[in-house]
Protein backbone atom coordinates (compact mmCIF):
# COMPACT_ATOMS: atom_id res chain seq x y z
CA UNK A 1 0.00 0.00 0.00
CA UNK A 2 1.41 3.42 -0.81
CA UNK A 3 -0.60 6.23 -0.10
CA UNK A 4 1.37 10.31 -0.08
CA UNK A 5 0.82 12.43 2.56
CA UNK A 6 2.42 15.76 4.42
CA UNK A 7 5.06 15.00 6.88
CA UNK A 8 4.43 16.25 10.45
CA UNK A 9 7.35 16.91 12.49
CA UNK A 10 7.49 16.78 16.32
CA UNK A 11 10.21 15.88 18.97
CA UNK A 12 10.72 13.60 21.87
CA UNK A 13 8.48 13.35 24.89
CA UNK A 14 5.18 14.19 23.11
CA UNK A 15 2.85 13.38 26.09
CA UNK A 16 -1.01 12.10 25.50
CA UNK A 17 -1.54 15.57 27.70
CA UNK A 18 0.13 17.79 24.41
CA UNK A 19 -2.10 15.22 21.97
CA UNK A 20 -5.35 15.53 23.50
CA UNK A 21 -6.04 17.54 26.53
CA UNK A 22 -7.44 16.32 29.86
CA UNK A 23 -10.04 18.88 29.59
CA UNK A 24 -11.37 17.60 26.20
CA UNK A 25 -11.74 14.15 27.34
CA UNK A 26 -15.80 14.57 28.26
CA UNK A 27 -16.86 14.42 25.14
CA UNK A 28 -15.42 11.02 23.10
CA UNK A 29 -16.89 12.05 19.97
CA UNK A 30 -14.46 11.66 17.14
CA UNK A 31 -14.68 15.06 15.31
CA UNK A 32 -14.35 16.78 18.66
CA UNK A 33 -11.22 14.81 19.72
CA UNK A 34 -9.38 16.00 15.64
CA UNK A 35 -10.63 19.55 16.30
CA UNK A 36 -7.71 19.44 19.13
CA UNK A 37 -5.39 16.97 18.53
CA UNK A 38 -1.57 18.10 19.03
CA UNK A 39 -3.10 21.67 20.22
CA UNK A 40 -0.90 21.50 23.20
CA UNK A 41 1.94 21.56 20.87
CA UNK A 42 0.87 23.13 17.76
CA UNK A 43 -2.02 25.55 16.70
CA UNK A 44 -1.81 25.06 13.28
CA UNK A 45 -1.66 21.42 12.91
CA UNK A 46 -5.46 20.59 13.60
CA UNK A 47 -6.68 23.12 11.01
CA UNK A 48 -4.22 22.09 8.62
CA UNK A 49 -3.52 17.97 9.01
CA UNK A 50 -5.09 16.11 5.70
CA UNK A 51 -6.28 12.40 5.19
CA UNK A 52 -3.52 10.45 4.79
CA UNK A 53 -0.85 12.91 6.59
CA UNK A 54 2.17 11.22 8.34
CA UNK A 55 3.33 12.18 12.02
CA UNK A 56 7.24 11.75 12.54
CA UNK A 57 8.47 12.22 16.24
CA UNK A 58 11.42 11.29 17.94
CA UNK A 59 11.46 8.92 21.42
CA UNK A 60 8.75 8.14 23.74
CA UNK A 61 5.66 9.56 21.55
CA UNK A 62 2.96 9.34 23.56
CA UNK A 63 4.03 9.35 26.87
CA UNK A 64 1.63 10.02 29.81
CA UNK A 65 -1.75 8.51 29.97
CA UNK A 66 -3.16 5.52 28.67
CA UNK A 67 -6.40 7.38 27.63
CA UNK A 68 -6.86 6.56 23.88
CA UNK A 69 -8.19 9.34 23.00
CA UNK A 70 -4.71 10.67 21.81
CA UNK A 71 -5.09 8.17 19.46
CA UNK A 72 -8.68 8.48 17.96
CA UNK A 73 -7.70 12.17 18.05
CA UNK A 74 -5.08 11.63 15.38
CA UNK A 75 -7.03 8.85 13.75
CA UNK A 76 -10.05 11.70 13.49
CA UNK A 77 -7.61 14.07 11.47
CA UNK A 78 -7.42 11.35 9.32
CA UNK A 79 -3.66 10.57 9.99
CA UNK A 80 -2.20 7.50 8.18
CA UNK A 81 0.58 6.65 10.19
CA UNK A 82 2.65 7.41 13.09
CA UNK A 83 6.08 6.62 12.62
CA UNK A 84 8.52 7.41 16.17
CA UNK A 85 12.29 6.89 17.29
CA UNK A 86 10.09 5.17 20.24
CA UNK A 87 7.12 4.69 21.60
CA UNK A 88 5.62 4.63 24.95
CA UNK A 89 4.08 0.98 25.47
CA UNK A 90 0.33 1.87 26.36
CA UNK A 91 0.06 4.63 23.10
CA UNK A 92 1.74 1.85 21.16
CA UNK A 93 -0.60 -0.76 22.40
CA UNK A 94 -3.77 2.10 22.00
CA UNK A 95 -2.36 2.46 18.29
CA UNK A 96 -2.44 -0.93 17.60
CA UNK A 97 -5.79 -2.06 19.06
CA UNK A 98 -6.89 0.84 17.08
CA UNK A 99 -5.66 0.08 13.53
CA UNK A 100 -3.35 3.01 13.69
CA UNK A 101 -0.21 2.15 11.38
CA UNK A 102 2.87 2.76 13.82
CA UNK A 103 6.52 2.34 13.27
CA UNK A 104 9.55 2.33 15.14
CA UNK A 105 12.37 4.31 12.91
CA UNK A 106 15.45 6.57 13.89
CA UNK A 107 15.67 6.47 9.71
CA UNK A 108 12.67 8.35 9.40
CA UNK A 109 13.29 10.68 11.84
CA UNK A 110 16.36 11.50 10.85
CA UNK A 111 16.13 11.65 7.18
CA UNK A 112 12.62 13.89 6.84
CA UNK A 113 11.38 17.12 7.75
CA UNK A 114 8.40 18.81 8.59
CA UNK A 115 6.35 19.93 5.53
CA UNK A 116 8.02 16.98 3.08
CA UNK A 117 5.62 14.73 1.14
CA UNK A 118 6.79 10.76 1.82
CA UNK A 119 4.37 7.71 0.57
CA UNK A 120 4.39 4.88 2.93
CA UNK A 121 5.15 1.67 1.90
CA UNK A 122 3.95 -0.99 4.45
CA UNK A 123 4.73 -3.93 2.01
CA UNK A 124 8.66 -2.82 1.66
CA UNK A 125 8.41 -1.29 5.26
CA UNK A 126 9.77 2.16 4.39
CA UNK A 127 9.13 5.65 3.82
CA UNK A 128 9.78 7.30 0.18
CA UNK A 129 10.10 10.94 0.01
CA UNK A 130 7.50 12.07 -3.24
CA UNK A 131 10.79 14.10 -4.04
CA UNK A 132 12.14 10.64 -4.93
CA UNK A 133 15.94 11.88 -2.88
CA UNK A 134 14.91 9.99 0.43
CA UNK A 135 13.87 6.88 1.97
CA UNK A 136 13.79 5.46 5.34
CA UNK A 137 13.27 2.02 6.63
CA UNK A 138 10.82 1.35 9.12
CA UNK A 139 11.16 -1.54 11.73
CA UNK A 140 9.08 -4.65 11.63
CA UNK A 141 5.98 -4.52 13.42
CA UNK A 142 5.92 -8.42 15.37
CA UNK A 143 3.32 -10.48 13.41
CA UNK A 144 0.89 -10.85 16.26
CA UNK A 145 0.26 -7.07 16.03
CA UNK A 146 0.38 -6.47 12.44
CA UNK A 147 -2.63 -9.33 12.23
CA UNK A 148 -4.71 -6.87 14.78
CA UNK A 149 -3.24 -3.56 12.46
CA UNK A 150 -4.84 -5.31 8.96
CA UNK A 151 -7.67 -6.15 10.21
CA UNK A 152 -8.30 -2.66 11.16
CA UNK A 153 -7.64 -2.74 14.87
CA UNK A 154 -8.50 -5.04 18.34
CA UNK A 155 -12.61 -4.54 17.46
CA UNK A 156 -12.41 -6.03 14.28
CA UNK A 157 -9.58 -8.64 14.56
CA UNK A 158 -11.97 -9.69 17.89
CA UNK A 159 -15.13 -10.00 16.44
CA UNK A 160 -13.70 -11.83 13.78
CA UNK A 161 -12.37 -14.54 16.57
CA UNK A 162 -15.42 -14.75 18.03
CA UNK A 163 -17.42 -15.41 14.47
CA UNK A 164 -19.50 -12.00 15.11
CA UNK A 165 -20.62 -10.07 12.34
CA UNK B 1 17.86 -22.50 34.54
CA UNK B 2 18.59 -19.08 35.96
CA UNK B 3 16.25 -17.80 38.47
CA UNK B 4 13.14 -15.66 37.80
CA UNK B 5 12.25 -11.85 38.35
CA UNK B 6 9.09 -11.40 40.16
CA UNK B 7 7.51 -10.28 37.15
CA UNK B 8 8.53 -13.71 34.97
CA UNK B 9 6.84 -15.58 38.02
CA UNK B 10 3.68 -13.74 38.42
CA UNK B 11 3.92 -13.59 34.61
CA UNK B 12 3.83 -16.92 34.03
CA UNK B 13 1.07 -17.73 37.33
CA UNK B 14 -1.37 -15.53 35.34
CA UNK B 15 -0.67 -17.28 31.71
CA UNK B 16 -1.76 -20.69 33.30
CA UNK B 17 1.29 -22.14 35.73
CA UNK B 18 3.62 -21.57 32.44
CA UNK B 19 7.50 -21.15 32.56
CA UNK B 20 7.67 -17.51 31.14
CA UNK B 21 11.02 -15.63 30.81
CA UNK B 22 11.38 -11.59 29.56
CA UNK B 23 10.98 -11.59 26.12
CA UNK B 24 7.93 -14.23 25.80
CA UNK B 25 4.63 -12.80 24.28
CA UNK B 26 2.20 -14.10 26.13
CA UNK B 27 -1.54 -14.92 26.59
CA UNK B 28 -2.53 -14.08 30.53
CA UNK B 29 -5.64 -14.21 32.47
CA UNK B 30 -5.94 -11.18 34.81
CA UNK B 31 -7.31 -11.25 38.18
CA UNK B 32 -8.21 -8.19 38.58
CA UNK B 33 -9.47 -5.55 35.82
CA UNK B 34 -10.18 -2.15 36.47
CA UNK B 35 -11.32 1.63 35.06
CA UNK B 36 -12.29 4.37 35.83
CA UNK B 37 -14.52 7.04 33.64
CA UNK B 38 -13.50 5.59 30.62
CA UNK B 39 -15.69 2.49 31.59
CA UNK B 40 -18.47 4.12 29.12
CA UNK B 41 -15.73 3.99 26.32
CA UNK B 42 -15.03 0.27 27.64
CA UNK B 43 -18.70 -0.61 27.46
CA UNK B 44 -18.97 1.14 23.94
CA UNK B 45 -16.78 -1.21 22.90
CA UNK B 46 -18.40 -4.00 24.42
CA UNK B 47 -21.31 -3.91 23.25
CA UNK B 48 -19.94 -3.82 19.48
CA UNK B 49 -19.12 -7.53 20.80
CA UNK B 50 -23.19 -8.57 21.49
CA UNK B 51 -22.90 -9.87 24.61
CA UNK B 52 -24.75 -9.85 27.60
CA UNK B 53 -21.99 -9.77 30.55
CA UNK B 54 -18.55 -9.59 30.66
CA UNK B 55 -16.82 -12.73 31.63
CA UNK B 56 -16.18 -12.35 35.16
CA UNK B 57 -18.31 -9.52 36.87
CA UNK B 58 -16.83 -10.62 40.05
CA UNK B 59 -13.34 -9.17 38.63
CA UNK B 60 -13.73 -6.28 37.85
CA UNK B 61 -13.52 -3.05 39.25
CA UNK B 62 -14.77 0.19 38.34
CA UNK B 63 -14.81 3.74 39.80
CA UNK B 64 -15.41 6.92 39.50
CA UNK B 65 -12.37 9.46 40.69
CA UNK B 66 -10.90 11.64 37.78
CA UNK B 67 -13.78 14.35 36.67
CA UNK B 68 -15.85 13.59 40.12
CA UNK B 69 -17.81 14.71 41.13
CA UNK B 70 -19.21 15.67 37.37
CA UNK B 71 -17.66 18.80 36.09
CA UNK B 72 -19.97 19.08 32.87
CA UNK B 73 -23.20 17.72 31.77
CA UNK B 74 -21.27 15.62 29.36
CA UNK B 75 -19.56 14.03 32.45
CA UNK B 76 -22.71 14.01 34.44
CA UNK B 77 -24.21 11.94 31.58
CA UNK B 78 -21.36 9.28 31.54
CA UNK B 79 -21.39 8.63 35.16
CA UNK B 80 -25.33 8.21 34.94
CA UNK B 81 -25.00 5.50 32.09
CA UNK B 82 -21.70 3.65 34.04
CA UNK B 83 -24.17 3.36 36.77
CA UNK B 84 -26.69 1.72 34.73
CA UNK B 85 -23.94 0.09 33.24
CA UNK B 86 -22.55 -1.70 36.56
CA UNK B 87 -26.04 -2.45 37.91
CA UNK B 88 -27.25 -4.30 34.78
CA UNK B 89 -24.01 -6.27 34.49
CA UNK B 90 -23.79 -7.02 38.42
CA UNK B 91 -20.23 -5.48 38.92
CA UNK B 92 -20.20 -4.99 42.42
CA UNK B 93 -17.25 -3.31 43.24
CA UNK B 94 -18.53 -0.16 42.32
CA UNK B 95 -17.05 2.84 43.53
CA UNK B 96 -19.31 6.34 42.71
CA UNK B 97 -18.53 9.86 43.12
CA UNK B 98 -16.41 10.86 46.43
CA UNK B 99 -15.07 7.22 47.63
CA UNK B 100 -11.40 7.74 45.92
CA UNK B 101 -8.76 7.39 43.30
CA UNK B 102 -9.12 4.26 41.97
CA UNK B 103 -5.50 2.89 42.48
CA UNK B 104 -5.73 4.31 46.23
CA UNK B 105 -9.22 1.62 46.53
CA UNK B 106 -7.40 -1.18 44.51
CA UNK B 107 -5.10 -1.06 47.93
CA UNK B 108 -6.52 0.43 50.66
CA UNK B 109 -9.71 -2.04 49.90
CA UNK B 110 -7.55 -4.95 49.53
CA UNK B 111 -9.27 -5.58 46.04
CA UNK B 112 -5.87 -6.91 45.00
CA UNK B 113 -3.83 -9.20 47.17
CA UNK B 114 0.24 -10.13 46.44
CA UNK B 115 0.59 -12.06 43.13
CA UNK B 116 -2.13 -11.17 41.53
CA UNK B 117 -2.16 -9.74 37.76
CA UNK B 118 -4.23 -6.42 37.70
CA UNK B 119 -4.81 -5.01 34.50
CA UNK B 120 -6.32 -1.31 34.23
CA UNK B 121 -7.79 0.79 31.93
CA UNK B 122 -4.98 3.81 33.81
CA UNK B 123 -1.43 4.26 33.52
CA UNK B 124 -0.59 4.21 36.95
CA UNK B 125 -1.93 0.86 37.47
CA UNK B 126 2.34 0.12 38.57
CA UNK B 127 0.81 1.64 41.72
CA UNK B 128 -0.84 -2.07 42.91
CA UNK B 129 2.97 -3.26 43.11
CA UNK B 130 3.35 -1.85 46.15
CA UNK B 131 1.28 -4.90 47.36
CA UNK B 132 3.11 -7.45 45.16
CA UNK B 133 0.74 -7.20 42.37
CA UNK B 134 2.19 -6.68 38.63
CA UNK B 135 -0.27 -3.92 37.82
CA UNK B 136 0.04 -2.72 34.39
CA UNK B 137 -2.09 0.08 32.22
CA UNK B 138 -4.09 -1.11 29.17
CA UNK B 139 -6.50 0.93 26.84
CA UNK B 140 -10.44 1.13 26.83
CA UNK B 141 -10.75 -0.86 24.03
CA UNK B 142 -8.22 -3.33 24.80
CA UNK B 143 -10.44 -3.56 28.07
CA UNK B 144 -13.10 -4.27 26.56
CA UNK B 145 -11.81 -7.37 25.23
CA UNK B 146 -10.54 -8.30 28.39
CA UNK B 147 -14.08 -8.13 29.72
CA UNK B 148 -15.39 -10.13 26.75
CA UNK B 149 -13.04 -12.64 26.96
CA UNK B 150 -11.22 -12.41 30.18
CA UNK B 151 -7.75 -12.18 28.83
CA UNK B 152 -5.03 -10.92 26.47
CA UNK B 153 -1.34 -10.53 25.27
CA UNK B 154 1.52 -8.82 27.65
CA UNK B 155 5.20 -9.30 26.73
CA UNK B 156 6.88 -10.52 29.19
CA UNK B 157 9.36 -7.50 30.73
CA UNK B 158 12.87 -7.24 31.52
CA UNK B 159 13.53 -6.22 34.90
CA UNK B 160 15.62 -3.50 35.82
CA UNK B 161 16.16 -3.77 39.66
CA UNK B 162 16.54 -0.47 42.13
CA UNK B 163 18.08 -1.33 45.39
CA UNK B 164 17.70 1.53 47.54
CA UNK B 165 19.98 1.50 50.96
CA UNK B 166 20.40 3.11 53.80
CA UNK B 167 17.83 5.84 56.25
CA UNK B 168 15.95 8.80 54.60
CA UNK B 169 17.13 11.70 55.98
CA UNK B 170 14.56 14.06 57.62
CA UNK B 171 11.99 16.43 55.68
CA UNK B 172 12.67 13.98 52.82
CA UNK B 173 10.59 10.65 51.81
CA UNK B 174 9.48 8.28 49.50
CA UNK B 175 8.84 10.60 46.94
CA UNK B 176 12.03 12.56 46.60
CA UNK B 177 13.82 9.14 46.03
CA UNK B 178 11.32 8.35 43.17
CA UNK B 179 11.84 12.11 41.84
CA UNK B 180 15.60 11.13 42.03
CA UNK B 181 15.20 8.08 40.21
CA UNK B 182 13.17 9.46 37.62
CA UNK B 183 16.21 12.05 37.05
CA UNK B 184 18.16 9.76 36.58
CA UNK B 185 16.88 6.73 34.34
CA UNK B 186 14.32 9.32 32.32
CA UNK B 187 10.89 9.36 31.43
CA UNK B 188 11.67 6.48 29.17
CA UNK B 189 14.24 5.04 30.60
CA UNK B 190 12.06 1.94 32.05
CA UNK B 191 9.84 1.91 28.65
CA UNK B 192 8.24 -1.58 28.82
CA UNK B 193 10.11 -2.98 31.49
CA UNK B 194 9.55 -3.60 35.00
CA UNK B 195 10.75 -2.09 38.06
CA UNK B 196 11.80 -3.99 40.93
CA UNK B 197 13.06 -2.70 44.27
CA UNK B 198 14.92 -3.90 47.07
CA UNK B 199 17.24 -2.69 49.77
CA UNK B 200 16.67 -2.27 53.38
CA UNK B 201 15.28 0.73 53.02
CA UNK B 202 12.05 -0.97 52.12
CA UNK B 203 11.65 -1.98 55.33
CA UNK B 204 11.43 1.27 56.52
CA UNK B 205 8.48 2.40 54.47
CA UNK B 206 4.51 2.45 54.89
CA UNK B 207 2.48 0.14 52.08
CA UNK B 208 1.53 4.05 51.65
CA UNK B 209 5.46 5.01 50.78
CA UNK B 210 5.75 2.04 48.72
CA UNK B 211 2.41 2.91 46.55
CA UNK B 212 4.86 6.61 46.18
CA UNK B 213 7.73 4.46 44.71
CA UNK B 214 5.51 1.95 42.04
CA UNK B 215 3.27 4.78 41.01
CA UNK B 216 6.15 6.94 39.86
CA UNK B 217 7.78 4.32 38.02
CA UNK B 218 4.79 4.99 35.40
CA UNK B 219 6.31 8.59 34.86
CA UNK B 220 9.82 6.39 33.75
CA UNK B 221 7.92 3.97 30.74
CA UNK B 222 7.52 1.05 32.91
CA UNK B 223 5.32 -1.28 32.37
CA UNK B 224 4.90 -2.63 36.13
CA UNK B 225 6.83 -1.81 39.28
CA UNK B 226 7.13 -4.34 42.22
CA UNK B 227 7.75 -3.97 45.65
CA UNK B 228 8.50 -8.10 46.78
CA UNK B 229 6.89 -9.85 49.56
CA UNK B 230 8.21 -8.44 53.11
CA UNK B 231 6.92 -8.55 56.32
CA UNK B 232 5.33 -4.75 55.96
CA UNK B 233 2.93 -6.73 53.65
CA UNK B 234 2.90 -9.73 55.48
CA UNK B 235 1.07 -7.11 58.20
CA UNK B 236 -1.21 -5.71 55.25
CA UNK B 237 -2.87 -8.28 54.50
CA UNK B 238 -2.21 -11.73 56.95
CA UNK B 239 -3.81 -14.31 54.82
CA UNK B 240 -2.37 -13.45 51.66
CA UNK B 241 1.50 -13.76 51.12
CA UNK B 242 2.20 -16.72 53.50
CA UNK B 243 0.82 -18.76 50.36
CA UNK B 244 1.36 -16.82 47.50
CA UNK B 245 5.78 -15.30 49.55
CA UNK B 246 7.72 -17.25 46.86
CA UNK B 247 5.37 -15.71 43.87
CA UNK B 248 6.13 -12.41 44.90
CA UNK B 249 10.18 -12.90 45.79
CA UNK B 250 12.89 -13.30 43.05
CA UNK B 251 14.81 -15.88 43.11
CA UNK B 252 18.55 -14.97 44.16
CA UNK B 253 19.79 -15.91 40.56
CA UNK B 254 17.10 -14.00 38.49
CA UNK B 255 18.52 -12.28 35.79
CA UNK B 256 18.10 -8.43 35.24
CA UNK B 257 18.58 -5.56 32.48
CA UNK B 258 20.14 -3.69 34.55
CA UNK B 259 21.39 -2.47 38.19
CA UNK B 260 20.76 0.94 39.54
CA UNK B 261 21.63 1.77 43.18
CA UNK B 262 20.35 4.67 45.57
CA UNK B 263 21.77 5.32 48.81
CA UNK B 264 18.58 6.98 50.66
CA UNK B 265 21.02 9.09 53.08
CA UNK B 266 22.43 11.10 49.79
CA UNK B 267 19.02 12.39 49.07
CA UNK B 268 17.78 15.56 49.71
CA UNK B 269 14.13 17.07 49.08
CA UNK B 270 14.02 17.23 44.75
CA UNK B 271 11.87 19.12 43.40
CA UNK B 272 10.78 18.23 39.34
CA UNK B 273 9.97 20.34 36.62
CA UNK B 274 8.90 22.43 34.86
CA UNK B 275 7.57 19.90 31.68
CA UNK B 276 9.35 17.06 32.73
CA UNK B 277 10.22 14.62 35.73
CA UNK B 278 13.63 14.08 34.47
CA UNK B 279 14.27 18.30 35.53
CA UNK B 280 15.09 16.71 38.85
CA UNK B 281 17.31 18.46 41.56
CA UNK B 282 17.68 19.60 45.04
CA UNK B 283 14.73 22.05 46.10
CA UNK B 284 17.86 24.68 46.99
CA UNK B 285 18.26 25.13 43.30
CA UNK B 286 14.59 26.22 43.12
CA UNK B 287 14.32 28.46 45.55
CA UNK B 288 13.85 32.12 43.58
CA UNK B 289 10.38 30.58 42.16
CA UNK B 290 7.59 31.86 43.12
CA UNK B 291 4.38 29.82 43.16
CA UNK B 292 0.21 30.99 42.88
CA UNK B 293 -1.02 27.25 43.87
CA UNK B 294 0.32 24.65 45.77
CA UNK B 295 -1.47 20.88 45.31
CA UNK B 296 -1.36 18.06 48.03
CA UNK B 297 -3.23 15.44 46.95
CA UNK B 298 -3.20 12.40 43.64
CA UNK B 299 -2.65 8.32 43.18
CA UNK B 300 1.28 9.43 44.02
CA UNK B 301 1.07 11.34 47.44
CA UNK B 302 -2.84 12.30 48.54
CA UNK B 303 -3.10 9.24 51.93
CA UNK B 304 -3.01 9.52 55.61
CA UNK B 305 0.58 10.10 56.01
CA UNK B 306 1.34 12.08 53.35
CA UNK B 307 -1.52 14.95 54.43
CA UNK B 308 0.04 13.97 58.22
CA UNK B 309 3.28 15.38 56.78
CA UNK B 310 1.79 18.71 55.43
CA UNK B 311 -0.14 19.42 58.57
CA UNK B 312 3.11 19.17 60.50
CA UNK B 313 4.70 21.61 58.07
CA UNK B 314 1.70 23.94 58.07
CA UNK B 315 0.83 23.75 62.25
CA UNK B 316 0.93 27.14 63.37
CA UNK B 317 2.17 28.95 60.11
CA UNK B 318 -0.33 30.32 57.47
CA UNK B 319 -0.50 29.88 53.45
CA UNK B 320 0.85 33.38 52.53
CA UNK B 321 -1.66 35.92 50.41
CA UNK B 322 -1.95 35.59 47.14
CA UNK B 323 -1.21 31.26 47.01
CA UNK B 324 -3.83 28.81 47.31
CA UNK B 325 -3.31 25.67 49.08
CA UNK B 326 -5.56 22.86 47.59
CA UNK B 327 -5.89 19.01 49.44
CA UNK B 328 -7.71 16.40 47.79
CA UNK B 329 -7.45 13.53 49.90
CA UNK B 330 -6.97 10.23 47.83
CA UNK B 331 -10.30 8.60 49.33
CA UNK B 332 -13.21 8.79 51.63
CA UNK B 333 -11.23 6.43 54.38
CA UNK B 334 -8.23 9.27 54.30
CA UNK B 335 -10.25 12.12 54.48
CA UNK B 336 -12.14 10.30 57.32
CA UNK B 337 -8.59 9.25 58.77
CA UNK B 338 -7.08 12.87 58.74
CA UNK B 339 -10.40 14.50 60.07
CA UNK B 340 -10.52 12.36 63.34
CA UNK B 341 -6.49 12.89 63.98
CA UNK B 342 -7.08 16.89 63.24
CA UNK B 343 -5.28 17.23 60.30
CA UNK B 344 -7.83 18.29 58.11
CA UNK B 345 -8.29 20.98 61.05
CA UNK B 346 -4.88 21.99 60.83
CA UNK B 347 -4.81 22.35 57.37
CA UNK B 348 -8.25 24.60 57.17
CA UNK B 349 -6.18 26.88 59.95
CA UNK B 350 -3.48 27.50 57.75
CA UNK B 351 -5.71 28.41 55.66
CA UNK B 352 -5.89 25.49 52.59
CA UNK B 353 -9.16 24.48 51.07
CA UNK B 354 -10.27 20.57 51.20
CA UNK B 355 -11.47 19.38 48.00
CA UNK B 356 -13.39 15.91 47.66
CA UNK B 357 -11.78 12.60 47.63
CA UNK B 358 -10.83 11.88 43.79
CA UNK B 359 -8.10 13.02 41.47
CA UNK B 360 -8.91 17.18 41.70
CA UNK B 361 -6.69 19.58 39.50
CA UNK B 362 -4.45 16.75 38.70
CA UNK B 363 -5.56 16.11 35.20
CA UNK B 364 -6.82 19.81 34.52
CA UNK B 365 -10.45 18.96 34.22
CA UNK B 366 -11.53 20.67 37.02
CA UNK B 367 -10.71 21.75 40.81
CA UNK B 368 -7.72 23.86 40.50
CA UNK B 369 -6.76 24.58 36.35
CA UNK B 370 -4.03 26.78 36.26
CA UNK B 371 -3.97 30.00 34.20
CA UNK B 372 -1.82 31.01 31.73
CA UNK B 373 1.41 32.27 33.54
CA UNK B 374 0.84 30.24 36.76
CA UNK B 375 2.54 28.30 38.62
CA UNK B 376 1.60 25.60 40.95
CA UNK B 377 3.85 22.95 43.30
CA UNK B 378 2.18 19.62 43.53
CA UNK B 379 2.84 16.12 44.87
CA UNK B 380 1.59 14.76 41.81
CA UNK B 381 3.22 12.59 39.53
CA UNK B 382 3.56 14.56 36.09
CA UNK B 383 4.41 18.06 35.73
CA UNK B 384 3.92 17.72 31.56
CA UNK B 385 2.62 21.51 29.77
CA UNK B 386 -0.60 21.90 29.75
CA UNK B 387 -1.33 19.23 32.24
CA UNK B 388 -3.13 21.03 35.10
CA UNK B 389 -4.83 23.70 32.85
CA UNK B 390 -3.39 26.24 30.57
CA UNK B 391 -0.48 25.14 27.91
CA UNK B 392 1.20 28.49 29.80
CA UNK B 393 1.22 27.32 33.03
CA UNK B 394 4.37 25.48 34.75
CA UNK B 395 3.85 22.65 37.35
CA UNK B 396 6.85 21.55 39.43
CA UNK B 397 6.60 18.23 41.67
CA UNK B 398 7.80 17.39 45.07
CA UNK B 399 6.88 15.97 47.99
CA UNK B 400 3.60 17.12 50.33
CA UNK B 401 5.49 18.40 53.17
CA UNK B 402 7.82 20.47 49.84
CA UNK B 403 4.32 21.56 48.70
CA UNK B 404 3.06 22.70 52.11
CA UNK B 405 6.20 24.22 53.00
CA UNK B 406 5.91 26.45 49.62
CA UNK B 407 2.12 26.85 50.00
CA UNK B 408 3.54 29.33 53.31
CA UNK B 409 6.25 30.95 51.65
CA UNK B 410 4.58 31.88 48.17
CA UNK B 411 7.97 30.08 46.62
CA UNK B 412 9.47 26.73 46.44
CA UNK B 413 10.83 26.19 49.96
CA UNK B 414 12.82 23.40 51.29
CA UNK B 415 10.75 21.83 54.16
CA UNK B 416 13.69 21.11 56.12
CA UNK B 417 13.61 24.33 57.86
CA UNK B 418 9.81 23.46 58.63
CA UNK B 419 9.84 19.58 59.55
CA UNK B 420 12.68 19.34 62.21
CA UNK B 421 10.76 16.51 63.85
CA UNK B 422 11.18 12.74 62.66
CA UNK B 423 7.75 11.86 61.67
S1 LIG C 1 -4.67 11.29 40.57
FE1 LIG C 1 -3.90 12.03 38.61
S2 LIG C 1 -2.40 10.54 37.95
FE2 LIG C 1 -3.62 9.58 39.57
S3 LIG C 1 -5.24 8.46 38.52
FE3 LIG C 1 -6.03 10.50 38.99
S4 LIG C 1 -5.61 11.76 37.18
FE4 LIG C 1 -4.34 9.91 37.04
Amino acid sequence: MTCEGRVWKFGDDINTDLIISGRYLDNYDESHLASHAMEGISTEFAKRVKEGDIIIAGRNFGCGSSREQAVVSLKGCGVQAIIAVSFARIFYRNAVNLGMQVYESTDAYEAFNDGDKASLDTSEGCLRASSGATEASLKEVPPHLKAIVDSGGLMPYTKFKLGIR
Amino acid sequence: MTGKTVAEKILGRAAGDIDSKAGDVIEVFPDVVMSHENTFLVNKAFEELDLEKPWAPEKIVVVLDHRSPANTVQTANAHARIREIVRRMGIGRFYDVGEGICHQLLVEKKLVTPGQLVLGADSHTTTAGAVGAFGAGIGATEMAVVWATGKTWLRVPETIKVTITGHLEKAVFPKDIALYLASKIGSSGANYKCIEFGGIFLFDISISGRMVLCNMAAEMGAKAAIVPADSTFGAWSPECPSKDSSLCTPDSDASYCKAIEIAAEDIPPIVSGPGSVELGGSVEDFAAIEIDQAFIGTCTNGRLEDLIAASWVLKGNKVVEGTRLLVAPASKTVLTDALSMGVIQTIQEAGGTILPPGCGPCLGAHEGVLAPGETCISSGNRNFKGRMGSEDASIYLASPATVAASAIKGRIEDPRRWLKVDL
